[in-house]
């Protein structure tokens, strides 16, 4: 992430209005128990502000019908609608073209697809994909039934004290043997950026195609898929203030037409005899059956409202929010944050000595402050730390500094409770 | 001063000084108790003689709500027979999930300090991991799980 951008500072009248911005988002003025909710949650998912939610009640009151199918004036407006959002996704991506974005249920559907499609499809008995310590479960699961099913081998990428990759292990990796690479660009569990452009670079001099898993990038970093040259990008809607359930595919198109398809069914064929279907074109192979429109039209008005601010001021304002509560944190003896990479999104990940990371849920939550407790989908990454679990905190730039306040008092009121 | 339905001193104190809290050597019946929501593990061994529990220890790690939930679970049992023991556990059980009446009689005794546990689904499998553990004991089963529950509610593993 760059650091707080010096023209944003200088320059106000280009800075975001902050709290007319936390206004546009109606869940924020729930109480909780009495107490106004401090919602620090959003690396599990973010919340829905009223124009995307305006948009999806639009489309289901005056837009919805199947698409691709009939010709009447509904199924026209629906179709036209989930195309523009598609080409919304691409633009936010800055993906050449439109075909190279499918919509799946989610980032997790994403990466099947691309273990059904292209991994199971090229990938044999004796190869190696490398991970990184940091990955979500959802990037380790799919390679490990991958490799149990052909003979291929997981190769891990160490992480250090600090729970940044190390770089040097993860070249030393490579071999004729390697075939894949899946990284996560942002750790969920420690808000870790990952350098994965030179990452990418390396693998590609070595003729390795790579997934980056963008779920925890997205919502708060550019993402340019060119620039980055990444073989295929995955991230959902609900961490980038859109719906659950939908899900975008970046592939370069090549990869993707070389590629079998995921799942059978309806508008992913061309033609369906019993003896022989032809598959259609990208992306509608990879999409079979009724796609969730509605969520992806929300998933598109979603980026057209984050595009609106800007990522690049999303990023400045929630990295001064990471500063500031990385500091208070850092102020309460007891309190240890695990996972202090120099390039961190605004996740931050703690212990308190002595203390359950679900007692600290618990009490945090009857102050009407939301964070995760738990393993957090990364179990390795635990392991690497030795903690069962942990607590986080995740911000958005819907966050202010007096929940993180709230974070603090709530920190010390769980350590006096445990006195 | 910060009130707090479920974090009672008696919770906390049995957290702080869990009673029971080890391993017996010559143990009779034994089970492990895991929840993999949060990765908690806890170990009872007890002595049975008679049908009747002589001795109990629990040791593990775990949050303050299932540690003290264990040990004054063991405090409860100890020199029960495995029938008093089982109806125990069935009220605690009810207990935890809502379904208990506490106005018509019961043998939980200071053990209903958990009702409050009733209103956060999410920890009512911390409560219930001992007793789910104690249960396998008695029964010779190998180990207990909080997922093989199917009186609590389901909870949401994401991510």
């Amino acid at each position: 992430m760059t650091p707080v951008n010096a023209s944003l500072k200088s320059d106000v009248s280009s800075s975001p209005d902050w709290e007319k911005i936390r206004a546009d988002f109606p869940i924020l003025q729930l109480n909780i128990g009495g107490k106004p909710l401090a919602y620090l949650d959003n690396a599990a998912s973010s919340q829905m502000p009223q124009q995307v939610i305006d948009r999806l009640v639009r489309y289901q009151t005056t837009q919805h019908a199947n698409i691709n199918r009939a010709v009447h004036y509904l199924s026209e407006v629906a179709t036209l609608e989930y195309h523009n959002a598609r080409c919304r996704l691409q633009q936010f991506i800055n993906a050449r073209e439109d075909r190279e974005v499918i919509f799946t249920s989610g980032t997790t559907d994403s990466i099947n697809l691309v273990m059904h499609g292209y991994g199971r499809k090229f990938i044999k008995a004796g190869d190696e994909i490398i991970l990184t310590t940091l990955e979500h479960h959802s990037n380790i699961v799919p390679w490990q039934m991958l490799a149990n099913e052909k003979g291929a081998t997981i190769r891990v990428v160490p992480i250090n004290d600090k729970g940044e990759v190390e770089i040097d292990e993860y070249e030393k990796l490579f071999n004729e043997r390697t075939k894949f690479v899946g990284l996560i660009h942002v750790s969920n569990a420690l808000g870790t950026i990952n350098p994965i452009k030179g990452m990418i670079d390396f693998a590609h001099r070595h003729g390795v195609p790579v997934l980056i898993d963008g779920a925890q990038a997205a919502p708060h970093i550019t993402i340019d898929v060119q620039a980055l040259d990444c073989d295929f990008y995955a991230f959902s809607a609900h961490k980038l203030c859109g719906p659950t359930g939908v899900g975008i595919l970046y592939g370069k198109a090549a990869l993707l037409e070389a590629m079998q398809p995921f799942k059978g069914g309806g508008d992913m064929i061309t033609s369906v005899t019993f003896e022989k279907t032809i598959y259609n074109t990208i992306p509608h192979k990879f999409e079979a059956g009724t796609p969730p429109i509605a969520a992806a039209i929300g998933f598109g008005a979603a980026v057209e409202y984050l595009t609106a601010i800007g990522i690049e001021h999303i990023a400045a304002y929630e990295l001064g929010l990471l500063e500031y509560a990385t500091a208070c944190l850092n102020d309460i003896p007891g309190v240890r944050i695990i996972g202090t990479a120099a390039e961190k999104t605004a996740v931050i990940s703690f212990a308190i000595d002595g203390i359950h990371p679900h007692d600290i849920g618990t009490i945090l939550n009857q102050d009407g402050i939301a964070v995760r407790t738990g393993h957090h989908c990364a179990q390795p990454v635990m392991q690497r730390f030795n903690v069962p679990a942990t607590s986080r905190a995740s911000f958005a730039f819907y966050n202010k500094k007096t929940e993180v306040d709230a974070l603090v008092a709530g920190i010390k009121t769980v350590q006096k409770i445990f006195l | 001063m910060h009130t707090n339905s479920l974090y009672q001193e008696v919770i906390l104190d049995h957290n702080r000084k869990p009673r029971n809290y080890g391993k017996l050597d010559h143990a009779s019946h034994h089970a492990t108790g895991h929840n993999p929501l949060c990765g908690d593990r806890l170990d009872i061994t007890l002595q049975l003689e008679d049908d009747q529990i002589n001795n109990i220890a629990f040791q593990g790690e775990s949050c303050a709500i299932c540690k003290a939930s264990a040990s004054m679970m063991t405090a409860a049992v100890k020199g029960k027979s495995r029938e008093n023991a089982e109806i125990l556990i069935h009220e605690f059980r009810e207990l935890a999930t809502g379904k208990l009446d506490t106005n018509q009689p019961h043998h939980l005794g200071r053990l209903t300090v958990f009702s409050g546990i009733r209103d956060l689904p999410t920890r009512v499998k911390c409560a219930i991991l001992p007793w789910h553990t104690l249960h396998a004991a008695l029964n010779s089963l190998d180990g207990a799980s909080t997922e093989a529950d199917d009186s609590a509610p389901t909870i949401p593993n994401h991510s």
